[in-house]
């Protein structure tokens, strides 16, 4: 028998009434997650992400399904008695106890004794770099400050899985990417399973082992994050994760001809495919071999300091977004009304369903 | 003083006449408390002397008047306070069927006129058959009291997380061991604010009580029935020590509130 997955969804449903109607926010989410991975959950507001992760916990009831915390049904068991511990958004730090007593309330809950409590409560602060802080009260402490405290309460009882509902969103740029290194350094470190729910494919894209990207109420596609960006399986997961440009029509003979240009496609007929901007070459002569070649103007030019990213449109009035990166011996400069060829090769192109 | 304006000085000084004005029958209260009267009324000044603080329970009736106020206070606050965070706490965190029944009703408990409230309760008691004695002037106190817990417990839970409770149930914390460790002493400030208000309301009603007191006296009671003979020295002193204890709760929670910060 294959090893058990730390947490498993089976066809779970969550309906809520609204105005009188039966609304679905999670509409049949079938999914395992391995015993030590970095799984996230990603997608827009209101795609059922954090309400699945609320399932998990413990603090919503599924209408229909099954949840699993290594193969027991848990469906029904109330959240203090699951094995599983959460990171809130807004922290939820218990503002009348100190960083030690916040830390240690969940042992304190399970009885656990008095020395244990003190030597784990000490090792996890040392693990979240909060040592000497622990008579601090939270509001004396900033905000990354206070993510590790949250951090550190629940993974000082040491849960068979660590849920993170957007923990970095109140955090500011620098602060949120260093907790991002941070945070993958924890895990490492604990072992624990983490699910992270976030809106910020980035980060997804930086800390996960796999990422489930959801809309409307289902994943739109589960794998790594290589996989999710390299070959989206849907118009929405290229969309969503970075720039990507959708082409297209109808292919005859392995080839999509698209305003004035031919695109290499795998099957003929009805097709879409993707092109990530980056892997797109801009040229000012017509190159050879076998690539997909596409003819177009530069309709807009904009310096990104590592990378320049230009808007070229095409004959048939589609535009096509290409990064370029601005490398020492990156001799193309083409400027704003500059006829263009574009090119990528064959595997470039991913085809994907509607 | 030069170069201060006009506009400064009158303000200065309309402070200083509200402070005044606010105080001058709480210090007329402890003065006559230490006045050597020689007639029977207590209103001329006549001379220092502390001897009613040491003959502060010679009578009787006016030191069982102070007793049942008390009993009746503590008691009725203690139940107020009770039922008074619960419903707060329900207002304030839930949606329910009849809540804007409760809430109009918290609202209309605190703009009904005394005399009214007074008034229905005694026909309320007698039509009921209930005979009239501090259980029912708990009963009262506890009613008319109630709304103000309602209302500083439910501003403490409106700003309260949810999500601080869901920590709580997360880390193991049972039902009553979330509200205990978590939710009450996040909520206690409107919790005690509530307790001193009722207190406040009960010790010093008058109105309400003396339609449902039966043959009990409190202490306002005693008061009133005494203004035809002339008002004893003692209840300026019992005065003087409620008000002392009062400064010194409020003293208390401000170095606390000082200390938390």
């Amino acid at each position: 028998m294959a090893e058990l997955n730390a947490i498993e969804l089976d066809d779970v449903v969550k309906e809520y009434l609204s105005h009188g109607e039966v609304v679905q926010a999670v509409k049949g989410i079938t999914l395992g997650i391995a015993e030590g991975e970095f799984f996230s959950l990603l997608g827009p507001s209101g795609c059922g992400k954090t309400t699945t992760m609320r399932m998990i916990a413990g603090f919503e009831d599924p209408s229909r399904g099954v949840v699993r915390l290594h193969g027991n049904d848990v469906t029904d068991v109330p959240p203090n008695k699951r094995d599983v511990n959460m990171v809130f958004q807004s922290y939820a730090l218990f503002p009348h106890m100190s960083v030690w007593d916040n830390v240690a309330f969940g042992l304190k809950q399970r009885k656990v004794a008095q020395p244990e409590i003190r030597q784990r409560v000490g090792e996890m602060l040392e693990i979240v770099d909060l040592t000497g802080r622990e008579k601090r009260r939270p509001r004396e402490m900033s905000g990354g400050q206070q993510q590790r405290v949250a951090l550190a309460r629940a993974l000082v009882n040491k849960p068979r899985a660590l849920l993170l509902d957007e923990p970095l969103g109140a955090l500011d740029l620098k602060l949120r990417q260093a907790m991002q290194i941070e945070l993958k350094r924890i895990q490492r470190e604990v072992g624990i399973t983490f699910v992270y729910v976030t809106h910020d494919q980035g980060e997804a894209l930086t800390m996960s082992d796999r990422i489930a990207v959801m809309n409307d109420g289902l994943v739109e596609q589960l794998g790594g994050p290589r996989e999710i960006y390299e070959r989206p399986a849907t118009t929405f997961v290229a969309g969503f994760i970075g720039t990507s440009n959708l082409l297209a029509g109808t292919a005859t003979g392995g080839v999509l001809s698209i305003g004035g240009g031919q695109v290499l496609v795998e099957q003929d007929g009805q097709v879409s495919v993707t092109v990530r901007p980056e892997k797109i070459t801009i040229s000012t002569e017509k190159p050879d071999g076998d690539v997909s070649v596409v003819p177009g103007t530069v309709a807009e030019v904009v310096y990104l300091g590592t990378y320049t990213s230009y808007a070229v449109s095409l004959a048939d009035g589609a535009e096509i977004t290409v990064f370029q990166q601005n490398a020492l011996d990156s001799t193309t400069t083409a400027e704003r009304g500059d006829p263009v060829w574009l090119s990528w090769r064959a595997q470039h192109s991913y085809a994907i369903g509607s | 003083m030069r170069g201060r304006r006009l506009g400064d000085r009158l303000l200065h000084a309309y402070t200083w006449l509200v402070i005044v004005w606010l105080s001058s029958p709480i210090a007329v209260m402890i003065l006559f408390g230490f006045n050597d009267k020689k007639s029977k009324s207590n209103t001329t000044w006549q001379g220092f002397t502390l001897k009613w603080y040491d003959r502060l329970f010679d009578i009787s009736d006016l030191t069982v008047a102070l007793q049942n106020s008390l009993v009746i206070a503590l008691v009725s606050t203690v139940i107020t306070v009770v039922i008074g965070t619960m419903l707060g706490l329900a207002v304030g965190r839930y949606r329910f069927r009849g809540q804007g029944v409760t809430n109009f009703l918290v609202f209309a408990a605190i703009s009904t006129p005394e005399l009214v409230m007074g008034a229905s309760l005694l026909s309320l008691f007698v039509s009921g058959n209930v005979p009239r004695d501090a259980t029912t002037i708990i009963i009262s106190h506890v009613l008319f009291s109630l709304s103000f817990v309602v209302v500083t417990v439910r501003a403490r839970v409106i700003v309260l997380d949810p999500a601080m409770e869901e920590a709580a149930r997360d880390l193991g914390a049972t039902g009553w061991g979330t509200f205990r460790q978590v939710t009450l002493p996040s909520i206690m400030p409107g919790v005690l604010a509530g307790a001193m208000l009722s207190f406040a309301l009960s010790i010093d009603d008058y109105v309400v009580t003396s339609f449902v007191n039966g043959g009990t006296v409190t202490f306002p009671l005693w008061i009133v029935g005494s203004v035809k003979t002339g008002i004893p020295p003692q209840v300026n002193v019992m005065g003087t020590l409620i008000f002392g204890v009062g400064v010194l709760i409020a003293i208390a929670t401000s170095v606390a509130a000082r200390r938390r910060a």
